[in-house]
């Protein structure tokens, strides 16, 4: 304990070695409190759950159907309608993760262990990313089966039918930009209250209120709302939106990333 | 070494820390005394580049804290304790913080057996009282084994044994030739930790030198005057050269004349002493004669040394 006080040098530290570890440190967070299981475990039982309830619900109206009905009817779609619930647990979970270290004020030590804000933001979001992405698209997979199998023998899709996995795909998607734009929001607010309320008016109220109000400009704007992104798991297309599922999910994406640079301009410049 | 140059943080037009030069020298235990909003917390802030200088430059070991790799191998700290997710144990939170720095797993146990942790390392931390967190703070500012360590308020709302506990511990730290900055807004605690005391009022050091110098130069002794004519007394000990002050009750403060004159003064002169007592200051009473002054926010009615705090 004799040559102190920042005089031993250590070896360079490569930039790898510097992701990896503020990564570790996320995932140790991330994995160590209950909001995580939670809010995931309350998105699969949305998700699969509701995809079994809806195929059972919809399996008699099908076959009552008209023909005209019939042909509208979008299997993959009328499975999927959980995620209109399950995207606000996911925008939830995105936002406590951020803002549940500004409540207790844990930022400050995480960023006096790393001060490489924009690295710390970055492997936060990158943790965020792959484990909701890998358990949401899991969860639409049972989904599909599940509200598939719960549809037969009325129309019906197999996941090798034309544009299916995709929609399977881009259902899991969909649940992880909106899990995204949560994590950024809290940076921007950093109070969890006030950053629901963002995030929530504009996944759930922002398209509504496009919706109610007639005339073709909020029926154009309506169409880039960021729950444009839900056309990536319908199979047919969707009365309300024209774009189809990859440029809706651009529109989505897009609201993620302009979230993401004000939420990187913001943690470098403001005091922790 | 922690060196701090014409560092200055300036909220909403008004300055917090005013351009304050110091240096925080290894082997020492350095206090930083200031009453509360006299700027500590924003300095130490600034010194682990949290917040930004408004202008000035703080380093530690000659770099800035923005620009160290893995800096808890070179500095520890302890901010706020409570800052910690309620939900989550001990050991994860020093786990994750290990884990930012390339610290070995290995590191989370020996520091919580250190400061006496080991039996609730799972427990969540939400349960924690106030000297389990201070305890897990010090526990995470111990991590990497640094070279400078910096406490701020460390024992505030401790019972007594804990309070004992993290001076002696302090103490070590600084034995083993470790830079170390505690703050604290209490002079008597100061008094038995630091070796050297930054003094700080309303952004600017007011003093900064060794804790014995600051006693024997602020502790200046008084003595108590009761007497039959307090104005004559008064007076004559004024014409003697005393500083005279007149006291509830007719009592005289004196300074600069020690008792023996005094009752040699009032032999000669032939007045009548009811009282005779020597008085010797607090380190209390140093402090506050010292940021009287700089005071940020106190009663308006009569302050005594016990309204520092």
């Amino acid at each position: 304990m004799s040559a102190r006080a920042g005089t031993a040098s250590r070896p360079v530290i490569g930039l790898d070695l510097r992701l990896r570890a503020t990564a570790g440190s996320e995932w140790i967070k991330f994995r160590s409190v209950r909001s995580g299981p939670f809010a995931l475990s309350a998105t699969a039982l949305t998700v699969v759950v509701g995809a079994w309830l809806l195929g059972d619900a919809n399996r008699g109206s099908y076959l009552a159907a008209s023909p005209v009905g019939r042909a509208a009817f979008d299997p993959v779609f009328t499975v999927f309608q959980g995620i209109e619930l399950a995207q606000l647990f996911v925008g939830a979970l995105g936002v406590i993760t951020v803002t549940g270290e500004y409540a207790s004020g844990l930022i400050r030590g995480t960023f006096v262990a790393t001060p490489q804000r924009a690295q710390v933001l970055a492997m936060k979001a990158l943790v965020f990313a792959v484990v909701v992405w890998a358990c949401c698209t899991a969860m639409s997979f049972a989904a599909f089966f599940l509200g598939q199998s719960a549809l037969s023998p009325a129309k019906h899709a197999g996941i090798g039918d034309p544009g299916v996995l995709a929609a399977v795909f881009g259902a899991g998607l969909y649940l992880t930009l909106v899990g995204l734009l949560g994590l950024f929001i809290g940076v921007l607010v950093r109070r969890t209250p006030a950053a629901l309320a963002v995030l929530f008016g504009l996944l759930a109220v922002l398209p509504i209120v496009f919706a109610q109000i007639p005339g073709t400009i909020t029926k154009n704007l309506g169409e880039y709302t960021p729950d444009a992104g839900e056309q990536a798991y319908h199979l047919l297309p969707d009365g309300a939106y024209t774009l189809g599922p990859w440029a809706g999910l651009g529109v989505e994406a897009a609201y993620v990333v302009v979230a993401a640079l004000v939420a990187f301009a913001l943690i470098l410049r403001r005091d922790a | 070494m922690i060196e701090a140059l014409s560092l200055t943080k300036v909220y909403g037009g008004k300055a917090a820390v005013d351009g304050i030069d110091f240096q925080v020298k290894p082997g020492l235990v350095t206090g930083f005394l200031g009453p509360n909003g006299a700027g500590k917390s924003t300095t130490m802030r600034m010194i682990l580049g949290l917040d930004r200088p408004t202008s000035g430059t703080v380093t530690i070991g000659g770099r800035g804290y923005q620009g160290k790799v893995w800096p808890l191998h070179e500095v520890g700290a302890l901010l706020d304790a409570r800052a910690v997710h309620p939900g989550r144990s001990a050991y994860d939170h020093l786990h994750s913080l290990a884990a930012a720095n390339g610290i070995a797993r290995a590191r989370v146990g020996e520091v919580l057996e250190q400061v006496g942790l080991t039996s609730v390392a799972h427990k969540r931390a939400g349960g924690f009282s106030l000297g389990m967190f201070q305890r897990l703070g010090i526990a995470g500012a111990l991590l990497g084994d640094p070279g400078t360590l910096m406490f701020d308020e460390p024992v505030n709302g401790l019972d007594p044994e804990g309070i004992i506990w993290i001076r002696t511990f302090i103490r070590s730290l600084a034995a083993e030739g470790r830079t170390v900055l505690v703050s604290s807004h209490l002079m008597s605690e100061m008094a038995l930790t630091a070796d050297h005391l930054l003094v700080i009022g309303r952004g600017r050091i007011i003093a900064d030198m060794p804790m014995s110098e600051l006693m024997a130069r602020h502790s200046g002794d008084r003595v108590e005057v009761r007497s039959a004519d307090p104005e004559r007394m008064a007076a004559d000990l004024r014409a003697a050269g005393a500083q005279v002050t007149l006291e509830p009750g007719g009592m005289l403060g004196v300074i600069g004349l020690g008792s023996r004159p005094i009752g040699e003064l009032a032999a000669e002169r032939g007045h009548v002493l009811y009282q005779l007592r020597d008085v010797t200051a607090s380190l209390e009473e140093a402090y506050f004669r010292l940021t009287g002054e700089s005071v940020e926010y106190r009663a308006a009615a009569a302050v005594t040394s016990g309204a520092v705090s």
